[in-house]
């Protein structure tokens, strides 16, 4: 694949004891561009987000990212937190995972947590109050108000994420993760339990987060109509390994990829060939 | 979508008499087949030496009938009442008498704090119940910055008071340094205590870290026990120097603060003086835990009760942000325990068993895990009632417990169970308890 790949998976492997959950799996994910990750169920398309984001330590291979500014990062070797503090990638989770007791806006201000804690000098200038603490914290709240804007969930900042209806805890989990200010943000099945309208908001939602904020994306959906109108390129796993990829129009008429969905669940190829006809 | 269609269904538990009935007829059959042989029967050594027994059926029977009425009120009584937050938003009530409470309560036990020396000053019983008080006040603030913030669970937080106790009363009669200069450092050493049992220790979760610090609580018990050189084992340390007004001695001395005043010695001064102190030093603690939740560390310890994933999802140094919960609770704890070794004058391991981990523990749950004000509420109820329960005598101890009991099933998430947000932008709200989470670990 040519051009400018941030994210290049390298013969990536993820053996589970005997299971081989993901199989020297290699692909690239384009900077400012969307790239989505689609298979059938128990194809390991989890396990890759969980190995690229440092919760699974890979069996194998390698995954670098590439900052704009020509910086590489192996993060197969960075692991855990690190991975969103300094490569600067954010990931939402396919079970929303917020923090359900505190509100939407503190919500946002955790997820700035690094840069404030560098702001409230470790805490210690904080707790005296000082005013570049004070301006530093004005600011996060400015950037996780513009955000729950964009999310259309501002008359909601003060009400526990928790409480907030399951489409909008999606949305919110995703300017969660924007409030981190990644150069990769990475989605887990994003549109799993939106209705039709509110899955068209998400495209929106992630165009415009591509567009205007340059964040290339990588993709897992199960949802054709989300994959096949915003994602740039895609790419098929069926049991961890890579059976096809390229254009969505391409993608979706490779008959390697109807018959890993046929093989799987019916009603899912019936959805890869429907879509977009 | 609107939020309250969201919310799971509490109606699904089962009431009605069939329901009772049943629990009742169980747990009268439990306490049958365990009071057969412990009450049923009743054996002692005869005059010959031999075993003789008899039969205590009455007895039994009046045990087993209680058990089963007690089950059927206890059920009814919980289905009356009913846990209070059985809905996720905070009800309008509730939510006013909250803002009423936390507006007015808070300012008016502070203010009423300040005047106890003035209104009881003849009553030196009710002086020094207060001192106590407001110890497990400031232990319980420090305990609810690991247990009801990060959601770690301590069942050692003695271990803490203890270093600090003994940091000042070693230090103060073995070189000779004044209270105001081991204060500072009581409080580090239990901070570097609490760092390196948490290094090795956070990764744990839950029980599991549960039953480490309750290990550690009593490994500094046995190493105080066993260290005689040191610490002068069993025996303790006494001789511990008294606190000073910034050097002034307060006794009867030429130099002590009452001669220098011009004023009559009394000794009632020094037990003034050792209420303010406890007191300024309880309300450090709080004004630090409370400035700290709106501070970036204190989020990320929520967040990380809340959920530990997607806080090391979001770049969270899980480990780090536990060891500084871990070290500011136990910080608090050294300082608390320095204030025991001057106030007493003498400390020793007794004073810093598994009950008081379990005392301070159930104050901080008591109170409603993460809240300030809940927590001073339940330190007053625990202690002050303990003492009020005096005149039950032998029975004190049951009288309490079923007190305990009975308050948990009114307020299962503690008396002030909602949280308060760190910050917001148009309403400030409180959180319902059902939503916030208790921490895994
Ligand atoms: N921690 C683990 N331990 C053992 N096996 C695992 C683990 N995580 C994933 N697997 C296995 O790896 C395979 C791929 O799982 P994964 O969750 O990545 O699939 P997926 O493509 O995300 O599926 P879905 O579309 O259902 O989310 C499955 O067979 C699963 O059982
Ligand atoms: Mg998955």
């Amino acid at each position: 694949m040519s051009g400018d790949p941030i994210l290049t998976v390298d013969r990536l492997m993820m053996r589970f004891g005997g299971i081989v959950a993901v199989n020297a799996l290699s692909f690239a994910a384009e900077r400012r561009k969307i790239t989505a990750l689609i298979g059938p169920n128990g194809a390991g398309k989890t396990t890759v987000f969980n190995c690229i984001t440092g919760f699974y330590r890979p069996s194998g291979g390698a995954i670098r990212l590439a900052h704009d500014d020509g910086r590489t990062m192996q993060l197969e070797r960075l692991g855990d937190f690190r991975i969103t503090k300094q490569a600067k990638v954010a990931r939402t989770f396919q079970n929303i995972r917020l923090f359900p007791g505190m509100t939407a806006l503190e919500n946002l201000m955790v997820a700035q947590h690094n840069a404030l804690m560098r702001a409230s000098g470790l805490t210690l200038l904080g707790l005296l109050g000082l005013p570049s603490w004070r301006e530093a914290e004005q600011r996060a709240i400015e950037l996780a108000r513009t955000w729950l804007d964009r999310v259309g969930l501002l008359s909601r900042a003060d009400d526990a994420a928790g409480n907030l209806a399951y489409g909008d805890q999606r949305r919110l989990e995703i300017a969660r993760a924007m409030c981190t200010e990644p150069v990769l943000l990475c989605l887990d099945e994003p549109a799993a339990g939106l209705n039709a309208r509110e899955s068209g908001g998400l495209n929106e939602l992630l165009l415009s987060i591509r567009n205007e904020q340059g964040t290339s994306i990588l993709l897992i959906e199960h949802d054709m109509s989300v994959v096949m109108e915003i994602s740039d390129h895609v790419v098929v796993m069926d049991y961890g390994v890579k059976i096809a990829e390229g254009s969505p129009q391409a993608v979706r008429d490779d008959p390697k990829v109807i018959a890993a969905y046929l093989g799987a669940d019916e009603e899912e190829a019936i959805a890869v060939m429907e879509s977009g006809t | 979508m609107s939020a309250t269609s969201a919310r799971p269904s509490h109606a699904a538990q089962p009431s009605g008499s069939a329901f009772i009935l049943k629990k009742a007829l169980i747990s009268a059959a439990v306490a049958l087949v365990l009071f057969s042989l412990m009450i049923g029967i009743r054996t002692e050594a005869g005059p010959q030496g031999g075993l003789i027994y008899w039969t205590r059926f009455g007895d039994l029977a009046a045990l087993v009938g209680t058990v089963f009425g007690g089950s059927i009120i206890i059920e009814l009584l919980r289905q009356w009442w009913g846990p209070i937050d059985t809905d996720h938003i905070v009800p309008k009530p509730v939510q006013a008498a909250m803002s009423f409470a936390g507006r007015w309560l808070a300012p008016a036990l502070l203010v009423f704090a300040f005047l106890v020396p003035v209104i009881f000053y003849n009553q030196r019983y009710i002086l020094d119940l207060s001192i106590l008080v407001l110890t497990y006040v400031m232990l319980g603030w420090g305990l609810n910055v690991v247990v009801g913030l990060a959601g770690l669970l301590d069942l050692g937080y003695v271990a803490f008071y203890a270093v600090g106790a003994y940091s000042y009363a070693l230090l103060a009669t073995n070189f000779g340094l004044s209270f105001w200069v081991c204060l500072p450092l009581a409080g580090i050493l239990a901070a570097f205590w609490g760092v390196l049992l948490g290094f090795p220790v956070l990764r744990l979760r839950g029980d599991y870290l549960a039953i480490v610090t309750l290990a550690f609580g009593e490994i500094i018990r046995l190493v105080i026990i066993n260290w005689q050189s040191l610490t002068g084992g069993p025996n303790g340390v006494s001789g511990i120097p008294r606190p000073t007004l910034f050097g002034i001695p307060l006794d009867n001395s030429d130099d002590g603060l009452a001669a220098k005043l011009g004023i009559d010695f009394s000794p009632t001064h020094r037990i003034v003086f050792l209420f303010y102190l406890i007191l300024a030093m309880a309300l450090l603690t709080n004004w630090v835990t409370i400035r700290l939740r709106r501070l970036p560390i204190g989020r990320a310890w929520e967040a990380l009760r809340e959920d530990e994933v997607a806080c090391r999802a979001l770049g969270i140094n899980v480990t780090t942000t536990k060891l500084t919960a871990f070290a500011t609770g136990a910080m608090f704890g050294g300082f608390a325990g320095a204030f025991f070794a001057t106030r007493q004058g003498f400390i020793s391991p007794e004073s810093f068993t598994f009950q008081e981990s379990a005392l301070v523990l159930a104050i901080v749950v008591l109170g409603g895990m993460g809240s300030q004000l809940g927590v001073a509420l339940a330190a007053l109820t625990m202690i002050g009632g303990f003492e009020l329960f005096r005149g039950f005598d032998q029975y004190r101890m049951l009288v309490f417990g079923i007190a305990m009991v009975l308050l948990m099933i009114w307020r299962p998430r503690g008396l002030i169970g909602h949280r308060a947000p760190t910050v917001y932008l148009e309403r400030n709200q409180a959180i319902s308890s059902d939503l916030v989470k208790e921490g895994h670990g």
